[in-house]
């Protein structure tokens, strides 16, 4: 088979799959899991060959993968759609395949196959665990989740969104892919719909990034009406963006400019940058898998791919040293949310919430890294960061199933099992789960020279080191020490210590379904960073060469960017930072006993900055009250109703005239009741069709009309 | 090129598919469902005979399009009505929405 049939293939099973389950399957626990993992190692296997395919072949830059089928007639040529696999794809194309297959896996075990059906569980809402008989004595285990087989059906649509995102090689389908994920978004964070907050939370992550996906689509619009193209490759040719960086709209800004602006709307939404952030935290209230999918495989990593993609356009009218007016909103935005989401993180409790602000602070780091131009470390962070926020959800999801355990266990449903200051001491009980969560923490905090994450955040503050962007490159650094605070911090109560719970102390750990996924994420949550070494490094760089990742993926641009010049002095920040902020998380929490005793629960920090509030507040209540008082009070009761009301007291006065100048002394005396009597013999007859049965009205419709048509039938022919 | 008899077998297919669900469906929803059938059937139909005769004469396309919009404004109605009905009186099957039967 030739490697463009192949790409074409990749999306294909679990778009399959997702029928599959939906119209055949979905009665049977077991086929719909195997078909959905079934997929999930097809489309894995397909990735894995055309990404090898890619990294044998010699200037594959030049001559990527890539194929078209002429689709819709547009006057006077073609609208293509096609797949394109560059080496950015390719990448791309490995981390989503690998996480997308570990979540399928882990989904098995998470959702409780195997188990007994719950005693009480209702679909919508989370199991609630079973009772089962043994050896005479009553145990309640974890039961199995009642829409076991829909979730699968939703995961498989959710995959093939992100496969056909990555494929795509135009903007249309790929803002096809990124619509279906939109709406698998909302199916899966709204999973458990019978909690009142999941239903909410889906509908704020729906709406939210509506608003984004407006102005890209604007943005689509736009680049189509000038271009006349949709594909990449068309649009990134040296004249075409010529032409666009010449040009001036809106604003004064350059037309590539405000298409790139656009765009980037669209990934502020998707990737949950201040201030379209919102959605992201609430999206915890989906089940663990569907964190790990939206903020590590697919949803977010699709806004920040979309960015990567368009980079030539972003970058378009850059002349020499400083940043065009888009990309300096883009590095702003970026700084800005890298900092903001990580004070968040430190005061929140839920393990889940902490890891969510932690994935708004990362995707702030890329987006930074790309307003700067940093388009190769935005890339390798993103895929490092994909591998060991996959781990660190899918660890945390293995911790609330273990405290799940032990709430079962005591039956003391008031215990939240996601509060880490309920857990504690979950070392022991979960060895599997702590090892890997601590190598999926330590990639995140950046821990030097073994993690992935050491290496993908260096070289992003090396670059903005070496272009001199002086406020980026402190704002990430202080971002990058709160990052390693926050994640000691969640270790440390998590899993160091005593229990501070009866429900920690009988905590589990989880089936291998569930652990397998985390070993082997977190094998490349450490190894990948080794592919990106600087070629400078002392010591490390010349032991591996060159820079395997910079120059693999630097190709994809037609100007492949230089690494920057290796420097002492973002090398020692990184180290500090990533250091000092796990120490200090350590020793500051070793022996925090309780919530009170956190010195860090700041109200304006525990509540978000107060932005739900503040939306609400400017927003939501405005919308309310212009629905309740302008449209309902004035337009409906006070104008429509008003001219309503006028014609009712009119009518009846032209009618009480007509009855006392007309009827009473004219017809009454002269006809008098034979009329209303002949009405009334008729509609005495007339009312047995009037059944009110629509099925017997219908089917008499549809007699008439066929007696009709045969009559015209036989007279007009 | 596939010929016309084909659009007109699947068009007359759905058309009597849409057909038996409005006439056999007791669920209001599904009554609506198969009205829509019916209706895209038209516009296949119209569809397929403006491609098949003069293509310059938009009339076929464009009266499918008019029917989009009808359907859709009558989708919109027509649910509307479904969920107050189900509001007040907790069923959405016909024939259970008898009050203004003799």
């Amino acid at each position: 088979m030739t490697t463009e049939t192949l790409i074409w293939l990749i999306p294909l099973p679990p778009v399959l799959a997702f029928f599959l389950i939906v119209l055949f399957t979905n009665r049977s626990k077991t086929l719909s899991h195997t078909v959905g993992v079934g997929a999930a190692i097809l489309s894995f296997v397909g990735s894995m060959v055309v990404f090898f395919r890619a990294v044998g072949e010699e200037h594959f830059a030049e001559h990527p993968f890539t194929s078209a089928v002429n689709w819709l007639p547009t006057g006077a040529g073609w609208f293509k759609i096609g797949v394109l696999v560059d080496p950015l794809g390719a990448m791309v194309l490995f981390f989503v395949s690998i996480t997308i297959f570990m979540i399928f896996l882990y989904s098995v075990g998470y959702h409780n196959y195997g188990q007994p059906e719950g005693d009480h569980d209702h679909k919508g809402l989370p199991p609630h665990g079973a009772t089962i008989e043994h050896d005479g004595h009553k145990h309640v285990v974890p039961s199995v989740e009642p829409m076991y087989s829909r979730f699968f059906a939703f995961l498989a649509l959710f995959a093939f969104g992100m496969y056909v995102l990555v494929v795509s090689d135009n903007l249309l389908t790929m803002f096809v892919g990124w619509e279906i994920m939109g709406l698998c978004s909302y199916l899966l964070i709204g999973f458990w719909y019978g909690k009142p907050s999941a239903h909410n939370a889906a509908v704020k992550a729906f709406m939210t990034t509506r608003i984004g996906d407006v102005f890209m689509l604007l943005g689509i619009s736009y680049l189509y009406s000038v271009t006349g193209t949709l594909t990449f490759r068309e649009i990134f040719t040296e004249e075409t963006l010529h032409m666009l960086a010449e040009h001036t709209t809106f604003f004064g800004m350059t037309v590539s400019g405000f298409i790139a602006l656009l765009l980037f709307i669209g990934t502020v939404g998707k990737s949950a940058q201040w201030p379209l952030h919102v959605w992201l935290p609430d999206a915890m209230e989906g089940p663990t898998p569907v964190s790990a999918m939206i903020h590590a495989a697919t949803m977010v990593s699709a806004g920040v791919y979309a960015v990567i993609r368009m980079f030539p356009l972003l970058t378009a009218d850059m002349h020499g040293h400083g940043l065009p007016t888009t990309m300096a909103i883009v590095a702003f935005i970026g700084a800005f949310t890298a900092l903001f989401a990580a004070t968040i993180a430190v005061a929140q409790n839920d393990i889940k919430r902490v890891l969510a602000y932690s994935t708004i602070s990362q995707l702030g780091f890329m987006i930074a890294a790309l307003g700067i131009g940093a388009y190769v470390a935005a890339a390798f962070h993103l895929v490092t960061h994909a591998f060991f926020k996959a781990l660190l959800f899918l660890g945390s999801g293995s911790v609330i199933h273990g405290m799940e355990h032990g709430v079962l266990h005591t039956r003391n449903h008031d215990v939240d099992p996601q509060d880490m200051y309920n857990m504690g001491g979950l070392k022991n009980k979960m060895p599997i789960t702590f090892w890997t969560f601590l190598i999926g923490g330590f990639a995140l905090s950046g821990f030097p020279l073994i993690t992935a994450g050491f290496w993908s955040k260096d070289e992003i503050l090396a670059d903005a080191f070496a272009h001199e962007h002086w406020a980026v490159f402190i704002t990430l650094a202080v971002a990058a020490f709160l990052t390693a605070f926050y994640t000691m911090r969640q270790i440390t109560l998590t899993f160091l210590g005593d229990a501070r719970t009866e429900e920690a102390k009988h905590a589990h750990e989880t089936p291998w379904t569930m652990t397998t996924p985390l070993v082997i994420l977190s094998f490349f949550a450490v190894t990948f960073g080794w592919v990106g070494i600087p070629e400078h490094f002392p010591v490390l760089g010349p032991l591996f060469h060159k820079n395997w990742f910079h120059d693999f993926v630097g190709h994809t641009l037609a100007e492949v960017p230089k690494a920057p010049e290796f420097s002492w002095v973002p090398l020692l920040t990184s180290l500090v930072v990533a250091l000092g902020g796990l120490g200090l998380g350590y020793l500051v929490y070793r022996n925090v006993k309780s919530v009170s005793e956190d010195k860090l629960q700041i109200p304006l920090l525990k509540n978000k900055y107060y932005f739900d509030e503040a939306y609400d507040f400017l927003f939501v209540k405005p919308a309310y009250w212009f629905a309740e008082n302008i449209v309902y009070k004035f337009m409906d009761q006070g104008v429509i109703d008003g001219i309503l009301h006028i014609f009712g007291p009119s009518t009846g006065g032209i009618g009480s005239l007509i009855r006392d100048k007309f009827d009473l002394p004219v017809i009454n005396r002269f006809f008098g009741d034979g009329s209303a009597e002949v009405t009334y013999w008729f509609g005495g007859k007339l009312r047995a069709i009037q059944t009110g049965r629509i099925q017997q009205y219908l089917m008499l419709a549809l007699v008439v009309f066929i007696a009709i048509g045969a009559v015209l039938f036989f007279v007009l022919a | 090129m596939v010929p016309l008899s084909w659009y007109l077998i699947f068009a007359a297919a759905l058309f009597s598919i849409g057909l038996f669900g409005v006439l056999s469906r007791r669920n209001a929803v599904a009554i609506l469902l198969g009205i829509e059938l019916m209706l895209n059937s038209v516009n296949i139909n119209l569809a397929a005979f403006w491609r098949y005769g003069d293509v310059r004469m938009m009339a076929g396309q464009v009266f499918a399009i008019i029917v989009f919009a009808v359907a859709a404004a009558e989708v919109a109605v027509g649910l509307a009505l479904v969920i107050s009905v189900y509001r007040r009186r907790n069923t959405v099957i016909a024939d259970d929405i008898n009050m203004m039967k003799w």
